[in-house]
């Protein structure tokens, strides 16, 4: 038991480091990027904001599982 | 930060813990977790619009990561998820439309804060009722039974003869859900549970999770793992539409929604994860504090003046 857990809390500490990097990641490249052509979509394309808007947010959750999912199999850490 | 499409500073570090709280609750209970997110959004001065579409389009993506992690653990019904689904959009745009008649006649805040407080106070003292119930049979039955990740999803409720029944009623058309263990159903109970929660979810704002997970598990005789799990597919293609009707009509400040959605990807994960280490009661019995908080904000608004 004691075991598992120290594995469960060593996937999560993991977890965190990738979602750390991937957030910084976001501040200063993508979001940076992104922001004044969202922007301007939002302004003059409402319609296809709503579609880009809904496909990021997806595609963003589906990332993020998938990589974390991935590196933690690699690992070996995760506890299911 | 500034984030141009609402015009609003926020601190990233701030949307990241929200959206990392919003997701261990959205993992664990099922639910969008609005009644948390759209009051601290609020408090760093968001408006109240940007407020309620950003949180839908942020829900959109962390309930992909609970519900593709619940999906691993087996506790999705894809047949229920999609059919739910119609009949929470179809409530939605009624309980909008409740609004707007409400509105017209010059009483909604009244009338919304009030169904709203008996609601969520009814759920609570409900699901207390009846989650103590099934807990203390259980430990009569056998007190040797340790919670283990089979059995935790072997689901008993105190409520169980009432839902029993109500699945015996045969209105055409019946189907099985197979993967929820429930041999035979009416179509139209599903869809009426699922446009009761739209209708909730329309007309008191947000997903109306705290009534959907709870009518899944007592009307439809859901399992509470599975409840949850399918209550958070069935939430990615209602806040979908959700978020795209809001985003038309310039709701929806996406870059917010991606901030806050780094947080609650991992909140999601490990809330997902944790429902294998409870049984179905005892999630039921600490589900009961989350439409309490809805009750007391609802409360504070109405007495203040100032919505959270």
């Amino acid at each position: 038991m004691k075991a598992k857990t120290r594995r469960t809390l060593r996937a999560f500490a993991i977890e965190l480091g990738i979602y750390a990097l991937l957030v910084t990641g976001y501040f200063f490249l993508v979001l940076h990027l992104l922001g004044g052509w969202l922007y301007g979509l939002e302004v003059h394309h409402r319609y296809t904001y709503a579609g880009v808007a809904i496909l990021l947010i997806i595609g963003q959750a589906v990332v993020l599982e998938s990589v974390t999912t991935f590196l933690l199999r690699l690992i070996g850490g995760r506890s299911e | 930060m500034f984030f141009p499409i609402s015009g609003a500073h926020i601190s990233p570090i701030y949307l990241v813990i929200v959206g990392f709280l919003v997701g261990i609750l959205g993992g664990f209970f099922g639910v969008g977790g609005s009644f948390i997110a759209g009051p601290a959004l609020r408090l760093v001065g968001l408006d109240w619009n940007f407020a309620v579409g950003t949180d839908l389009a942020h829900i959109v993506g962390k309930s992909v990561v609970a519900a593709k992690r619940h999906r691993a653990l087996g506790n999705v019904d894809l047949r229920l998820g999609l059919i739910m689904a119609i009949g929470t959009i179809v409530g939605a745009e009624a309980g909008a439309q409740l609004i707007q008649m409400l509105k017209r006649a010059g009483n909604v805040n009244l009338i919304v804060s009030i169904v709203a407080i008996v609601v969520y106070l009814s759920i609570s003292a409900f699901m207390l009722w009846e989650s103590q119930k099934t807990l203390r049979s259980q430990k009569r039955r056998s007190s040797k039974e340790k919670v283990k990740t089979g059995i935790a999803k072997r689901d008993k409720s105190a409520f169980g003869p009432t839902t029993r029944a109500i699945q015996r009623l045969k209105i055409w058309p019946m189907i099985s859900l197979p993967t929820s263990g429930v041999k035979a159903i009416s179509l139209w109970m599903i869809l009426l549970v699922a446009f009761v929660g739209g209708v909730f979810g329309g007309f008191l704002g947000g997903g109306a999770g705290y009534i959907r997970m709870p009518s899944m598990v007592y009307v439809l005789g859901i399992p509470t793992h599975l409840a949850v799990g399918t209550d958070l597919f069935e939430i990615i293609i209602s806040a979908s539409y959700g978020t795209f009707t809001h985003a038309i009509k310039g709701n929806v400040d996406i870059l917010i929604a991606l901030v806050m959605h780094t947080g609650a990807a991992i909140g999601a994960q490990i809330g997902a994860i944790s429902t294998q280490y409870f049984a179905g009661p005892k999630i039921r019995l600490a589900f009961v504090p989350l439409p309490l908080i809805g009750a007391a904000i609802v409360i504070y608004t109405l007495f203040t003046g100032h919505k959270l």
